[in-house]
């Protein structure tokens, strides 16, 4: 975990990735590089995209998170306010920043800056790269879920426009808080996912050596994420990966930004905020059935008490039937 | 008068799972229709055992009141996802397991007589989990309290979002949560109740978002899980940790409700939430100075974002 969490990898690993071309392993490979420690960082990019940034701090209720960058920057000309997780370039700053997981006061201060934001009418770029919300229990008692759910209910309705950029993980709820946008724009490696893979694969396989498999089941690259309609725009990254090049990066970066930015700008308030919410209360596909009724659940006949008394494998504590005591097994998943 | 014939089986330490069910907290073991009759609730120690979606209906409407709407809703398969086992197959078991055609049932029924939009959860459908139609009869519950202007109450009970869906699943937190900023915004009143568990993703949304939010004792709330927890950071979990009684004390939930008192409760809280009957939109209409700033400023700003809404939104919120 802590390898994963510092972006190492086994070399031999690497290797056999790169020699490996089946879907498994092109996925993991990409897991990998949008884990990759010299990834450039929300404020790596700002320092070459923008002309001006101020970096703005605290959440005025606890205290500054450091795993949450927030401020103001301009790009050639236009004035813009930035929000995204921030994780370290190496291991002492990976500590110092929660190796970019953010607690409850990170998406407040978030939350500050977007009505800042609303209030000045300045368009939001959010630049999202985080394994999760952090986990502990402090997070808990600061009520992360409530911090989560505030975030992304406000962006759903803020009166400006919102840029969203996966520029490394998406990592389930704690980079939706801030992934909330007109349109969601992904580098090429970067993923996006409900839950970690390793966490998928500890859950539905029984064992977190499955985390490639798993990466490949949920469809967590770019590419698929577009395909899935959760993501509008894939930019390339330069050579290798962005790692190889952060400055090319932010150059192809900043194009697109400037594009959006002035796209959106074009659109009337109303027009923008309506489109989100429509955009969002279309996401995720179901089927209307006709015929309202599913096949009862098995009901327990007199001939099945009496097949019962005869078949002495039912008085055994071992496999609980369903409808017994079925509603009181441990929840199956237990992350997003 | 009975003569009492010594056994000579031993004494029977073995019970009939779906004839018994031990009580987890106090280890009791509890005959299952003595249960159901108790509504789920452990005669000697008060712990509060899951409840069916249609229990749960029974449990808080007006008898004979509850309509359902939306049952058709099925989910598919975005992903094409297998595990162990192929997505639809594991929807399918769950079905014919539950009588239920997903993880959440909604519709409109009467508290004590007021007309409420409701949805409660299943968490024996495949842990409760939220795919896209949960996540679509929580939007359309909200849909029909703000177009009706009635109470919205949700029941949750999940281990959060549906991983077979993946990111979609993960979009139903933003649809959700974009519904509730309506309804919060038009001053229709929403009542969360968390039963045991309401974890994950469905916590991190709507389940947290209630402008009353009610719990039942004991339960399972919290954000990640407690493995979760212990796999990512080494750390000694608290005692009590991600319990209703926990998440009561950091000021997430406003009061722990023992089941049967629920539906005496959320009707009373209902009299002192009742929707405004006047629409919030003449509130901007009415607010001069606030469309005169708001011209101002859409000028100063060369037109680039219309700020002659944000007043509006101001005003919305406020309230």
């Amino acid at each position: 975990m802590v390898d994963r969490l510092l972006g190492r990898q086994d070399p031999k690993d690497g290797n056999k990735a790169a020699a490996a071309t089946d879907p498994k392993s092109a996925m993991w490979r990409r897991v990998q590089l949008a884990r990759n420690l010299g990834r450039p960082r929300t404020l790596d990019l700002l320092r070459e995209m923008a002309d001006e940034v101020i970096e703005l701090h605290g959440d005025r209720g606890f205290g500054d998170d450091p795993a949450m960058a927030v401020g103001f920057a301009r790009i050639e000309g236009r004035r813009i306010a930035f929000v995204g997780q921030q994780k370290g370039a190496d291991t002492e700053e990976n500590i110092r920043r929660n190796f970019g997981m953010p607690h409850p006061e990170g998406y407040r201060k978030a939350m500050r800056i977007f009505e800042l934001a609303e209030r000045f009418a300045l368009p939001i770029v959010t630049f999202v790269d985080v394994p999760g919300a952090h986990p502990g229990p402090e997070s808990e008692e600061r009520g992360i879920a409530d911090a989560i759910a505030r975030s992304i209910g406000l962006m759903s309705r803020l009166r400006t426009p919102i840029i969203a950029i996966i520029t490394g993980e998406g990592g389930s709820g704690g980079a939706l808080a801030i992934a909330v946008g007109d349109v969601v724009i992904a580098l090429e490696n970067a993923v996006y996912s409900v839950i970690s893979p390793e966490g998928c694969a500890a859950i539905l396989w029984r064992t977190a050596e499955e985390a490639p498999t798993a990466a490949l089941a949920m469809k967590m690259s770019a590419q698929d994420q577009l395909e899935l309609g959760v993501v509008d725009r894939v930019v390339p990254e330069p050579g290798e990966g962005a790692h190889a090049d952060p400055r090319e990066t932010a150059r192809r970066l900043r194009s697109v930004i400037i594009g959006e930015l002035d796209r959106l700008g074009a659109l009337t308030t109303d027009e923008l905020v309506e489109a989100r919410y429509r955009r969002y209360r279309m996401l995720g596909p179901y089927t209307e059935v006709s015929a309202p009724d599913v096949a009862p659940p098995p009901s327990r006949g007199l001939a099945d008490r009496l097949r019962d008394l005869l078949d002495p494998t039912r008085w055994s504590m071992g496999m609980p039937l369903p409808g017994s005591s079925r509603r009181d097994e441990p929840p199956a998943h237990e992350e997003v | 008068m009975p003569i009492k014939l010594p056994s000579f089986r031993p004494r029977r330490d073995v019970y009939p799972p779906d004839l018994w069910t031990k009580c987890p907290s106090c280890g009791d073991m509890l005959f299952n229709k003595q249960l159901e009759k108790a509504d789920r609730i452990c005669p000697t120690c008060d712990h509060h055992f899951r409840l069916s979606a249609a229990a749960r209906l029974e449990l808080l409407l007006d008898p004979g009141t509850f309509r359902e709407r939306d049952a058709g809703l099925q989910s598919v398969d975005p992903l094409g996802f297998v595990d162990q086992k192929a997505y639809p197959d594991r929807v399918a078991t769950a079905q014919s397991q539950t009588g239920l055609r997903d993880a959440a049932v909604r519709g409109v029924g009467a508290i004590e007589g007021q007309a409420v939009s409701i949805c409660v959860m299943d968490f024996g459908f495949m842990g409760g989990s939220m795919g896209a139609v949960v996540g679509e009869k929580v939007t359309r519950a909200g849909e029909d309290a703000l177009a009706e202007r009635i109470p919205l109450i949700v029941v949750s009970a999940s281990g959060g979002a549906r991983m077979q869906e993946g990111t979609l699943a993960l979009m139903q937190l933003a649809k959700t949560c974009a519904i509730l900023e309506r309804v919060r915004a038009a001053r229709v009143p929403y009542i969360s109740v968390m039963s045991d568990p309401t974890t994950g993703g469905v916590f991190a949304s709507y389940a947290v978002l209630g402008d009353i939010n009610l719990a039942e004792p004991n339960a399972l709330i919290g954000f990640a899980g407690a493995r979760v927890s212990a796999g990512t950071i080494s750390q000694e979990l608290p005692p009590g940790f991600q319990r209703s009684e926990f998440l009561f004390e950091h000021g997430f939930v406003d009061r722990i409700v023992n089941r049967r008192a629920l539906r005496a409760e959320i009707a009373g809280l209902l009299r002192f939430m009742r929707p405004r009957e006047v629409p919030v939109d003449t509130r901007s209409a009415f607010s001069p100075i606030g469309s005169f700033l708001s011209q101002v400023v859409g000028a100063a700003s060369g037109g680039m974002v219309g700020a002659s809404g944000s007043s509006a939104t101001n005003g919305e919120r406020d309230g």
